[in-house]
């Protein structure tokens, strides 16, 4: 494990109150369907979009007693959901440029979603355009499913993951 | 034989293998099964850190789990591979291991295990005498093993060339020439210089109009001149080689990109193979399957490959391995992480 904290003062911000609303129109412009079929598709895409937040939002930075939504890791906005075509992208922002946990967050992200979601969902996680060093890098290992599933197999890495995965703090 | 496939092709399903508990990897046919009086015999292995041996019964046709060869990987069982003769399995695991099976009197019995790699290791290829084995791992390496009497193995060579972990080994099907393809996007090309040490005589990569990004597979044509390779790229790419100059017995004739099958994928494609009729199957995390051959209509512009066939959902989960079977059979095998293995035929339609 790392020896301190990696990014000693995070910004802390407030926990956005969960309420429904409009999900951001994602590649709608590519997918363009009949209004009663896009109520029926936003409608769909709200439900998924905050069962999915309920579950996300409270992961827990591996370096900080504070959830990835109060870092502004994880933002509503990050969040794509693509139900016609079973299809979700995470886009998380590692709390500094060079932050070494961001790798562990990613996976975080995938195990939650894969325990969360049904199987049919393909899950692409990525880290935020221009938010770290090695952006390319960390997104190719994030997205690898052969590696994914070898980090799996590591014990320590597992109870890292469960450990953010954990259900309450507060 | 391009006639053949200018008429409509159906692909028909067989029949689905359940059994494995998890994702499965991997599947080999065995190559010395398939004829009149041996009924096809394929292995599968997967996620739950078992190989399992599946036969067809030669009287209803149907498949059935033969034998569960468990107990002795400690993790994932990546892939899988039948010696030439049908007699040995081999199996590659992420426990670092890679282990030899013997078929003795319908039985598996582990006979070997070959210790060496850092971490997991990804794939095992045997060449077409089977003298020779292949290893590699995500330790960046590549290792070949001499098969010795009494199911002893000897590393004869560490090879070290990849900056990233590899995914795939494989044998040129007819030369001692081995292929690579990497995490790092390149393939390479390995062969023995004369004097027993082995050398990457070629590295295909991006400035060769290669890959940008993971190649997952590689497979080649029956006559062992073009390969294919599949990627995260999204494309599959198709490579030749001077058949004369490899027939004259020079290791080191050099491979050219032929051509790129972009616009058909829509996530990695994680296998490829082609069939001895020069069909080639891509199996890929859209869930689908895909067959192309050599389209002869636009020579103009060189040689062209289209689209056979595509089938949408071939599978619940994503296709991690496709496989065609031994002789004539025109029969295909798939494998999933929806934990299944399904048989296909691809026909005519009549």
């Amino acid at each position: 494990m790392v020896s301190g904290l990696i990014n000693a003062n995070p910004v802390i911000y407030e926990k956005k109150e969960r309420r429904v609303r409009s999900a951001p129109s994602v590649g709608d412009d590519e997918h363009a369907v009949e209004p009663i079929d896009q109520l029926e598709q936003d409608l769909l895409r709200v439900f998924i979009f905050l069962t999915f937040l309920n579950h996300i939002r409270d992961i827990k930075d591996p370096e900080h007693p504070y959830s990835l939504e109060e870092l502004k890791v994880i933002t509503e906005d990050a969040i794509e959901v693509d139900d016609n075509h079973s299809y979700v992208r995470v886009t998380f922002t590692p709390t500094v440029e060079h932050c070494s946990m961001a790798t562990v967050i990613g996976l975080c992200l995938r195990v939650k979603l894969m325990r969360s979601l049904p199987q049919r969902y393909k899950v692409d996680i990525r880290v935020a355009p221009g938010t770290h060093a090695t952006e390319s890098a960390v997104n190719k290992q994030l997205n690898d499913k052969e590696r994914v599933a070898a980090a799996l197999e590591n014990p320590n890495l597992v109870d890292m993951v469960d450990e953010c995965l954990a259900p309450s703090y507060a | 034989m391009e006639e053949l496939y200018d008429g409509n092709m159906e692909l028909k399903e067989i029949q689905t293998l359940a059994g494995h508990s998890d994702r499965v990897w991997s599947l080999a046919w065995n190559p010395a099964t398939g004829t009149s009086n041996n009924p096809p015999v394929l292995a599968s292995c997967s996620g739950d850190k078992t190989v399992r041996i599946w036969e067809q019964t030669p009287s209803n046709r149907l498949w059935h789990c033969k034998a569960v060869l468990e107990e002795t990987h400690t993790r994932t069982v990546r892939s899988c591979a039948w010696s030439p003769c049908g007699k040995l399995l081999a199996t590659a695991s992420f426990d670092a291991t890679t282990a030899i099976w013997e078929n003795i009197g319908g039985d598996f019995e582990c006979v070997s295990t070959l210790e060496g790699h850092e971490n997991e290791v990804k794939c095992v290829s045997w060449n077409a005498s089977g003298s020779l084995l292949a290893t590699c791992s995500r330790d960046k390496t590549v290792w070949i093993w001499e098969v010795m009497p009494g199911n002893e193995f000897e590393c004869v060579s560490v090879l070290q060339g990849h900056t990233q972990d590899v995914k795939m080994v494989k044998w040129h099907p007819t030369m001692d020439v081995l292929f690579s393809c990497s995490y790092d996007n390149t393939v390479k090309v390995w062969a023995e210089d004369g004097t027993g040490d082995w050398h990457c005589v070629q590295s295909l990569g991006e400035s060769n109009n290669g890959h940008s990004s993971t190649v997952w597979a590689l497979a080649f044509n029956a006559e062992g001149n073009r390969m294919v390779t599949c990627s995260d790229d999204l494309t599959l790419k198709i490579w030749e080689t001077d058949v004369g100059g490899m027939q004259s017995g020079n290791d080191l004739v050099s491979w050219n990109h032929l051509c790129t099958l972009s616009g058909y994928h829509d996530r990695t494609i994680f296998s490829v193979h082609w069939s001895r009729e020069g069909i080639i199957a891509s199996g890929a995390a859209d869930d689908a399957l895909r067959f192309f051959v050599e389209s002869k209509d636009g020579l103009v512009d060189g040689p062209s490959y289209k689209l056979l066939l595509k089938r949408e959902k071939a599978h619940e989960m994503d296709i991690n391995s496709v496989q065609w079977g031994p002789g004539e059979t025109g029969l295909l095998a798939s494998t999933s992480d929806d934990g299944t293995i399904k048989i296909w035929e691809l026909a005519a339609l009549t």
